[in-house]
């Protein structure tokens, strides 16, 4: 069946894909834009990994045929900051521990940029909940909470000054 | 990811008029798909059999929430991340907008939809019981029209719902006469977040004097299709929560139910398990517990 | 920091399938669909346009069919008889790797089904010989002192039999790998891997190549565990095969499901204790015997049986003991290595029985434990000496303080008989051998370098992988503290088995003890060299320190410098009777877990846990600590969430949905403490501690779940249907009393 013209914005840039509708949006980002920090755990969107945020939303792009993502404004991990220049939770998630393996690294970024977004200064039962879709083998979780709330923290203080 | 996309068409009518166009002209051809945290995991495993898809994610028509005198009405289309976020659901009904909450996980709550839920009709959905309890009415639309039914008319067998062919889940209808009702709801699942249900349980009652004088329940997981728990709902209504009538209930539901074996519990856990679950709601609104 | 920290939280860091090679082609395997028999006919669909394809049998292998490690019984490609599901007989690429799904299953394989065994106990009775004449793998006999004189004058016998299950990996990236080949610099793997020189031993062989012709790189790898110890050696087996014949790149990526179905698990086990003690809680000698489920080959059983073996008296002192071991094989994919490698089956048994034996005597367990602790100059199971330092009872002063478990298991036995939700409290003493076992890291003969490149970076050389447990990092410190300069000048070079030489696999806990240790003596060996060539003096600063090698360099052409492993002194193995010192050295511990269980679920939640460890000098604290929380929070699900449900050896439950591991919702606040006991033969005074924090949880949460329900649990995993089970036997008995 035949192949459709799909414009969407990523990380801020537009991009045009011809893809097959049921393409999911997961191999777009990776195979046809080379965005690979993008990655599949599951596919089956139990793990988080290939989490990215929609219109503002956090989903797993394993689950998203790329036909719904027409039009829509998709950031990934590739959107938030660089090595040179690291967004504030990435740099949490550096500094605290947060990151073992990296590979559900990116998706549990995501979560906690989402979560953040919403809710400036989350609890620690927030902060469980809003990253419950995101499996991690490596850490136990704890470095990876203490990163939400660092970045929370840094946050603040930064919209303070 | 065991599937082919060049072998399968999805087609974005854009709008609900269009969407029922098209399934009214190849009925049966085209499945409406949502959120995809269903229709998306089986074509990923490559089981999924339609070829066919009809994309119906966000058509305005079917994501409306809207707040009559009489009933809170919800849009087919809304996501159960909508649906925990609205005030007068919160307010009004706790048990749906906690139930909204147990649905897999934050990305799946912004993706997953109320109508996707009914329509896939999995024994093991979170939402059911408490839209039985809060004896909601389904509103189905199709190029012949819309028609009303109580929810309990829409399962009809496992995975088998009394849509026709034609026909999309336009809005749930939850009616606004509980007030003062109290409240109970419960899923036994495999882990505190993604968790598919073992049993899950809403209920509501109008309860005075340790006297049950109403009181209405849904059980998920126990049987083909959610149960509205309607011969324990007679049985309790005007009695005193004790031992005697826990004990009618129990021999009650274990006559309803008809759990199974699989991979992710036994029979005996689910029999055992939704009795006590039943006994730990009735103590719970009776205030006994 | 990290060392590649950044490029993992910013999405750049390169796993296997992030990485196209042009041209490259994707491969996928035929698998058997029984569990045993003998393969008739293979035919290929017509309806396929097969010549789009490459295809592979084992005819198509130039060397031996096997993936080698220990006993080489283990096919690449099955040729005659399948032994397990999954099992691979057919290898398949294309171009369009959409192509490939319904091409496998146009590959019908027709069988002559033979008996199967599924179990430890079908296995053992011999329901079908599949392996050897009589299904063992291996075995081990250990003994200590005389065993048979202590029963007469024991004041009780405790006797228990404890199980566990299998346990998946689930690591969030699969296995993966990509092969590629030229005639003039032969074949190259990349995958995700622990052990690139395990995989470049078992392509020499299977491919006929000389070794200079087999290069093995590891790229970013997503954890691992244990699960890439020796699976990608069989998966580059398979792209190597079919590179050669397609004359093109090949990659091959699992995805979730063929990974959980075909790759390896924990072993499952069977202990059972027989234990004479006195009144007094003296341990007076013990027979234990002990089984793994070895699966369908022997593989590395042989070796976690050993450890098992070894750890299976536990951090007591016994003055008589036996232990018989064996591995059984089953039709299963074979059980591999994972975290704890045998230990966590064997310590299970011990921690749960010490519970039961400490009640038989009328004991606080916490108290018969500390009456058997081993202590400086006692002897372990092989006759070990305690050295001093070594003090257990101070962890367990520490870990019951820290977690308030005196208070707290008279409070909860008293508020329990009131109460729904059910409060417990319990505590594992364990300890676990780092580095390889016995002569193993004599026998392997470990080398790391270091070099220097012609702009003054300096690389450390080793064939230690990352894998997100923190070598790279680790290393990179010892190294730059030993030569005196930053960390940030310190970088690690390729795990590629071309460039790098061999530091022996990843595994075991002996990155930071042994290769640390041998980074450390290349680190010395640099600075002395730079010393003896006039280029640095006593002081210097790391601009200084940089200049010189690179000065160096550019005189000399290279600055490369090595360290050889050599055996702290005074140590002595006999692999025949197994007496000796069984390791370098023992990380010691002491966990606690607070439970809740609910008896209208029978569901157990964690709420607390305490794990307190002496793991020599700790190297990296956020490092450290995160091993142990990502341990425990495996073992959490060890304890209680996770199970491979078998059907005729397959697991039936491969999907992420179906095998339950805990999420961010249902892990305890883990609060990790260390003593810190300096060893002295380890890098920094380092000891292992990978896969300590594997061990401990399951028997501490088991306990605590026995106590907050007076039920004797002995298995894990525990789910709820199983404490269901156990509660309404124990209620009915209960209403029977009350009834008569």
């Amino acid at each position: 069946m035949s192949l459709q013209r799909i414009v969407m914005t990523v990380n801020g840039v537009e991009r045009t894909v011809d893809a097959h509708p049921m393409e999911r949006l997961l191999d777009v980002l990776r195979e046809k834009l080379g965005l690979t920090g993008t990655k599949e755990g599951c596919g089956e969107g139990e793990c988080g990994a290939c989490s990215v945020l929609m219109d503002g939303s956090l989903v797993n792009s394993c689950l998203i045929p790329v036909a719904q993502a027409a039009h829509a404004q998709i950031v990934t991990i590739e959107g938030l900051g660089s090595p040179e220049k690291l967004d504030p939770v990435q740099e949490a998630f550096l500094h605290c521990g947060g990151s073992q393996c990296g590979m559900c690294t990116p998706g549990m970024i995501m979560a906690a940029k989402c979560l953040l977004m919403h809710n400036v200064k989350p609890s620690r039962e927030e902060i469980r909940e809003g990253l419950g879709g995101n499996l991690c083998r490596c850490t136990g979780y704890m470095r990876i909470f203490e990163a939400v709330e660092a970045a929370a923290r840094k946050q603040e203080s930064e919209a303070a000054r | 990811m065991r599937a082919a996309p060049e072998q399968y068409e999805m087609i974005s009518p854009g709008n609900l008029a269009a969407a029922l166009k098209l399934m009214a002209s190849e009925p049966g051809r085209w499945l409406p798909v949502a959120g995809g945290t269903e229709v998306m995991v089986q074509y990923s495993a490559g089981r999924l059999p339609q070829r066919n898809l009809m994309n119906v994610w966000g058509l305005p028509e079917l994501r409306r929430i809207e707040v009559t005198p009489d009933a809170v009405v919800i849009g087919g289309g809304c996501t159960f991340a909508e649906i925990r976020a609205h005030k007068a659901i919160a307010a009004e009904f706790s048990m749906l907008a906690k139930t909204a909450a147990w649905v897999g996980s934050i990305a799946n709550q912004n993706r997953a939809t109320l109508a996707g839920n009914l329509a896939n009709a999995s024994p093991a959905a979170d939402s059911p019981p408490a839209l039985l309890a809060y004896e909601a009415e389904i509103e189905l639309i199709s190029v012949r029209g819309t028609r009303r039914i109580p929810y309990t008319q829409c399962h009809l067998d496992y995975k088998r719902t009394a849509l026709t062919q034609d026909e999309l889940i336009l809005a749930v209808r939850l009616p606004r006469r509980f007030a003062g009702w109290r409240d109970y709801v419960r899923k036994v699942g495999t882990r505190n977040a993604q968790a598919i249900s073992k049993v899950c349980m809403a209920a509501q009652a109008l309860v005075q004097d340790g006297v049950v004088e109403a009181i209405r329940m849904g059980m998920g997981s126990v049987a083909p299709v959610p149960l509205r728990l309607a011969a324990i709902e007679e049985c309790a209504a005007g009695r005193k929560v004790n031992a005697t009538l826990i004990a009618e209930c129990r021999q009650l539901l274990d006559k309803m139910i008809a759990p199974i074996d699989d991979i992710r519990s036994t029979i005996e856990y689910r029999r055992l398990v939704a009795g006590n679950v039943l006994e730990d709601c009735l103590r719970t609104l009776a205030g006994t517990a | 920091m990290r060392k590649e920290g950044a490029a993992k939280v910013c999405g750049t860091a390169r796993y296997i399938d992030d990485i196209t090679l042009p041209g490259m082609l994707h491969g996928a395997t035929v698998r058997s669909s029984i569990a045993r028999g003998r393969i008739k006919k293979i035919t290929f669909d017509p309806a396929i346009p097969w010549g789009e394809f490459t295809i592979v049998t084992a005819a198509d292998i130039p060397g031996a069919n096997c993936i080698a490690l220990i006993q080489n019984d283990w096919p690449c490609l099955a040729a005659e008889v399948v032994n397990h599901p999954e099992e691979p007989i057919v290898l398949l690429a294309h171009a369009d790797k959409h192509r490939l799904a319904e091409a496998v299953a146009a590959v019908r394989v027709e069988y002559e089904p033979l008996p199967s065994v599924h179990s430890i106990a079908e296995s053992e009775r011999k329901d079908a010989a599949v392996w050897g004449e009589d299904n063992v793998l291996k075995s081990y006999l250990m003994e200590k002192g005389d065993v048979d004189a202590v029963w007469a004058g024991a004041d009780f016998i405790v006797e228990g039999e404890y199980e566990t299950g299998a346990q998946e990996h689930l690591y969030i990236e699969n296995n993966g790998v990509i092969a590629e080949y030229s005639d003039a610099a032969g074949l190259t793997i990349y995958g995700s891997m622990q052990c690139p020189f395990y995989v470049h031993k078992s392509l020499v062989k299977l491919m006929a190549l000389p070794e200079d012709k087999v290069r093995v790189v590891q790229v970013e790898t997503g954890g691992a565990f244990g699960g890439k110890e020796d699976y990608p050696s069989m998966i580059a087996a398979h792209a190597a095969l079919l590179v050669r014949k397609a004359g093109r790149p090949v990659k091959i990526v699992y995805d979730r499901a063929e990974d959980m179905a075909a790759t390896t698990k924990r072993h499952p086990s069977r202990t059972r204790h027989r234990t004479a003690v006195t009144k007094d809680g003296k341990l007076l000698g013990a027979e234990i015997d002990l089984v793994l489920d070895g699966g369908a080959y022997s593989t590395l059983s042989s070796t976690v049986l050993s450890r098992a073996t070894i750890h299976a008296g536990g951090c007591y002192f016994w003055p008589n003991l036996r232990v018989r071991s064996r591995a059984l094989a089953t039709n299963s994919p074979p059980h591999g290595a994972f975290r704890g490698f045998g230990a966590p089956q064997s310590l299970f048994a011990i921690e749960r029985h010490m519970d039961r034996v400490a009640a038989a005597v009328g004991l606080a367990p916490e108290e018969l434990r500390r009456r058997n602790f081993l202590r400086p100059g006692l002897t372990t199971s092989t006759g070990q000496v305690i050295p001093e330092g070594v003090d257990l009872e101070h962890l367990l002063a520490r870990a019951m303080e820290l977690s308030g478990y005196k208070e707290k298991r008279q409070r909860f036995a008293r508020e329990n008989e009131r109460r729904a939700l059910k409060k417990g409290i319990g505590l594992a003493a364990f300890l676990h051998g780092a580095g390889f076992t016995g002569s193993g890291e004599r026998r392997m003969g470990s080398v790391a370098a270091m070099d220097a490149t012609a702009d003054g970076m300096l690389r450390v050389l080793v064939s230690s992988t990352e894998f997100g447990q923190g070598t790279n990092t680790i290393l990179c410190q010892i190294a730059a503290e030993t030569l005196g300069v930053d960390y940030g000048v310190v970088q690690m070079g390729p795990a590629d088995t071309s460039v790098v030489p061999n530091s022996g696999p990843t595994v075991a806990s002996r990155t930071a003890m042994v290769v640390g240790r041998l980074v450390e003596s290349a680190a010395k060996e640099m600075r002395h060299v730079l010393t003896e060539a006039g280029l640095i003096g006593e002081q210097y600063s790391t601009e200084e320190f940089q200049r010189a090698a690179s000065m160096y360099v550019g005189k000399h052409g290279q600055l490369r410098t090595e360290g050889h492993y050599e055996a702290p002194p005074n140590v002595f193995w006999d692999d025949e009777l197994y007496r000796g010192e069984a390791y370098g050295a023992y990380a010691w511990a002491v966990y606690v877990a607070e439970v809740t269980v609910d008896t209208v679920d029978y569901r157990v939640a964690v709420d607390d846990f305490v794990a307190v460890q002496e793991v020599g000098r700790v190297i990296n604290p956020v490092l450290a600590t995160g091993q142990v929380e990502g341990g425990v929070a495996q073992a959490v699900g060890y304890a209680l969430y996770e199970k491979v449900v078998w059907q005729k050896g397959r697991m039936a439950n491969n999907q992420m949905t179906n095998y339950i591991i805990a999420t961010s919702q249902d892990i305890p606040p883990i609060r990790v403490y260390f003593e810190e006991v300096p060893y002295k033969y380890g890098a920094y005074g380092a000891k292992g501690i990978g896969e300590l924090p594997m061990d401990g949880p399951a028997p501490a949460i088991v306990n605590a779940v026995s106590h907050a329900t007076s039920a004797d649990f002995c298995a894990v995993p525990l789910l709820p249907e199983d404490v269901m089970t156990k509660l309404a036997q124990v209620k009915s008995q209960v209403v029977e009393v009350v009834g008569a």
